[in-house]
């Protein structure tokens, strides 16, 4: 934080000097992380026409550069209808909530070596926490919105993300048995020789992507805004700038958890080699490069699969994903004893 | 002010239903159909579907025109394969009338019909699959309609509603390049075909969504009064192409696929396969396909030639009869019917011997698989409803008529 001396070489004193200059970094990065959504939504549509066969957006500035910029604007300017039977307080909440935490979660996430807002050392139970939460938007928008589509969507929802935090959770800790800290700086930097990807945590890797899928409700795993089956899920009553935040939230939360994954199994900044041209690219990038791999996987899988049902999902995620995931916590535990020569 | 659904609570059960309007304002609901659903949870307990939204009088406006004006009308039934309609009216003038259709013109009929099935299974797979959740298929399926329709309209000038069969044949000849085209298109058609099986058929998902989801017994098949690849799907061989062959169809060689189980999965395997079988009769139609008329030469039915107009009195008045007062087909009735995409599409036809039908009543095949809805969801969850409306393969413009 280098802004802080130079706070207080004006006389602030030590106390507001941290809170401005924490403040105006946190400013500043979320309002890039804002702005690259934008561009995430445009490529993510792009990947999604190619599959398609079509060309996706192209008419809004350059190869349809603005054209997220385009909808968030008439997102803005349209009326904002509040069903009359609506909870109007909840239903206006509801979005806030999840717009402010998936703009929370990336408080913890580091970037690149020693870029991260708050370098906290129980930076993963905090983003547990905060996926935890997330799931009241879903909740309290089917519920305060009065309206049948919404509310059968929020009881898949609280099902949905329910199951599925509970196999990320195991997930996690095999990771954690391997990195040996909560911190997410320290376990990139445990994986500086080898990646857990490459490691016996690869079917980890498979399950919390997959899960992840599940935890940002994205095909297959969208039951919360079938178009099929409950018209626009949990949405079917918003407009205006309350749908733009849940979108946003949902984009923010598909790419947090992609930079989360880059950094739990793919080595967050790390070059794949340390060997000189790798390492010579600066953290960032190869974090970037990294989230940006998974959400591109992230946007075939929307291509490519039909949605399961609700029943078939929580069998995958009960049946299949926890005994699973339980099952090599018990080994990954038995290997780092091993390893460390505790029998 | 309450934030809660209300909830009807059914007497003597402990579990709330709920009642929930599915359509017709519905992503899912393929047109105008409402459904009144009950639930529990996400169980579905009865599916209560209101049809009629799209009601146009079809049979009634008939009466009010000559038989070459009605013709239009069939295209507007099943817009999804309108030539197939167009089809079954016109055998059942020819059959009252006596008209003979030249072979050549057979051919081209027998050649826009496949046109017409895989117009429909190519919409009706793609949906299936877009119900159950999978985005891209619909789109690779289109670019292949899309490309169909332009040879609909290159014979008869317009892409949907083409009123191209006529008594006695169809409207115009067809020019050499697009039989070329059409023979061309065929070649590539399989393998775009196999794409689209890539991402469905041997699809976990997919195959979780479908198989043994929406099972109909034979029993219940037949009773229902249903057809096509509804009926076939639970082992019955029935495909009016064989049982009653029409036009050229006993000179081709075709296979029908018949399904085991009658789910949603036998349907869309059946239905991929026979889209195959239709590519291959198009291309025997266009090797065996004769020189000649496309038309019958009875002028007093078939308008003659224009080029024949120029020279002979007797054509121009038979032209300015024909296209002012119509033809009078002698009293009688008739039912014709035809193997549409979606089942047994037929026609009763009663003429009174003047220009206009006295009556015409239209079997459309969705009609009664639509009523099929109630116990082949019962006991299904919500999403499914989806699953099994889309492989029902309904069309509301000949449901609602």
């Amino acid at each position: 934080m280098g802004l802080i001396p130079f706070f207080q070489s004006h006389g602030v004193p030590y106390g507001w000097a941290w809170t401005l200059s924490y403040g105006i970094f946190t400013v500043i990065f979320e309002l890039i992380l804002a702005v690259s959504v934008a561009f995430f939504i445009l490529a993510d549509r792009k990947i999604w026409a190619a599959a398609q066969m079509r060309r996706g957006p192209n008419v809004v500035g350059p190869f349809g550069l603005f054209q997220t910029f385009a909808d968030a604007f008439k997102f803005f300017f349209k009326e904002v209808i509040i069903p009359s039977g609506a909870n109007k307080v909840l239903f206006l909440l509801a979005p806030l909530i999840t717009a402010t935490l998936a703009f929370s979660a990336w408080a913890v996430i580091p970037v690149a070596s020693g870029w991260v807002i708050s370098n906290i050392n129980v930076g993963v139970l905090y983003l547990f926490a905060i996926s935890s939460l997330s799931v009241y938007g879903v909740i309290v928008a089917g519920w305060s919105s009065n309206s049948k589509y919404p509310f059968l969507a929020a009881l898949r929802c609280a099902a949905q993300m329910v199951s599925y935090e509970v196999s990320i959770g195991f997930v996690i800790i095999t990771v954690l048995l391997f990195a040996g800290s909560l911190n997410l700086s320290a376990i990139v930097e445990a994986q500086r020789h080898g990646w857990f990807a490459f490691t016996m945590l690869f079917p980890m890797f498979v399950i919390f992507f997959i899960s992840s899928l599940a935890e940002t409700q994205r095909p297959p795993f969208d039951l919360l805004e079938a178009e099929s089956e409950l018209v626009a899920g949990f949405m079917t009553e918003y407009s205006s700038t309350p749908f733009l935040l849940f979108f946003l939230g949902e984009y923010m939360n598909v790419i947090m958890l992609s930079g989360l994954m880059a950094v739990l199994f793919l080595g967050g900044w790390l070059p794949i080699w340390d060997v000189w041209p790798l390492n010579a690219i600066p953290g960032v990038i190869w974090f970037l490069g990294k989230l940006f791999f998974l959400f591109f996987l992230n946007a075939m899988v929307k291509a490519i699969v039909p949605r399961y049902r609700y029943d078939q999902l929580m069998r995958l995620g009960w049946k299949v994903f926890l005994p699973f995931s339980l099952l090599w916590v018990v080994l990954t535990a038995g290997w780092v004893v091993f390893r460390s020569g505790g029998f | 002010m309450s934030a809660v659904p209300d909830v009807k609570v059914d007497d003597g059960s402990e579990n709330p239903q709920v009642t929930i309007n599915f359509g017709p304002q519905h992503p899912a609901a393929h047109g105008v159909l409402r459904l009144v659903l009950d639930l529990d949870g996400e169980i579905v307990t009865r599916v209560d579907p209101h049809i009629g939204l799209l009601h146009r009088g079809t049979e009634k406006l008939i009466e009010h025109k000559t038989y070459l004006q009605a013709i239009g009308y069939f295209d507007r039934l099943d817009y999804v394969a309108p030539m197939n309609q167009e089809h079954a009216f016109c055998m059942a003038i020819e059959r009252l009338t006596g008209l003979e259709v030249p072979r050549r013109g057979q051919f081209v009929r027998v050649l826009y019909c496949e046109i017409g099935r895989i117009l429909n299974h190519l919409l009706q797979v793609t949906t299936q699959a877009l119900d159950c959740g999978a985005l891209t298929p619909p789109l690779w399926g289109f670019e292949e309609r899309e490309k169909l329709m332009v040879f609909y309209e290159r014979a008869s000038g317009s892409r949907m509603h083409a009123k191209y069969f006529r008594p006695g044949g169809v409207h115009e000849d067809l020019p050499p390049e697009l039989v070329a085209d059409i023979y061309e298109w065929t070649n590539h058609f399989p393998q775009v075909l196999d794409d689209i099986e890539g991402l469905l058929t041997n699809s976990r998902i997919f195959k979780q969504r479908n198989v043994d989801i929406g099972v109909i017994s034979r029993a219940d098949a037949e009773s229902w009064g249903m057809s096509g690849v509804m009926l076939r799907s639970t082992g019955v061989a029935w495909d009016l192409r064989r049982s009653q062959p029409y036009e050229v169809y006993s000179e081709l060689d075709f296979q029908i696929p018949v399904g085991k189980n009658g789910d949603n999965y036998d349907r869309y395997l059946m239905r991929v396969m026979e889209m195959r079988q239709a590519c291959k009769i198009m291309r025997q139609c266009i090797e065996k396909m004769p020189a000649g008329p496309v038309v019958a030469e009875n002028h007093k039915i078939v308008p003659p030639r224009r080029a024949e107009m120029k020279r002979s009195m007797e054509a121009l008045i038979h032209h300015f009869k024909l296209y002012t007062e119509g033809f009078h087909v002698p009293a009688g009735e008739v039912y014709a019917a035809v193997e549409a995409p979606k089942g047994e599409f037929g026609v009763y036809l009663v003429a009174d011997g003047t220009n206009r039908p006295y009556k015409c009543k239209i079997r459309a095949p969705s009609y009664p698989h639509l009523q099929a809805m109630d116990f082949m969801c019962k006991g299904h969850m919500l999403a499914d409803i989806s699953a099994v409306l889309g492989s029902l393969d309904v069309v509301f413009g000949e449901v609602d008529r």
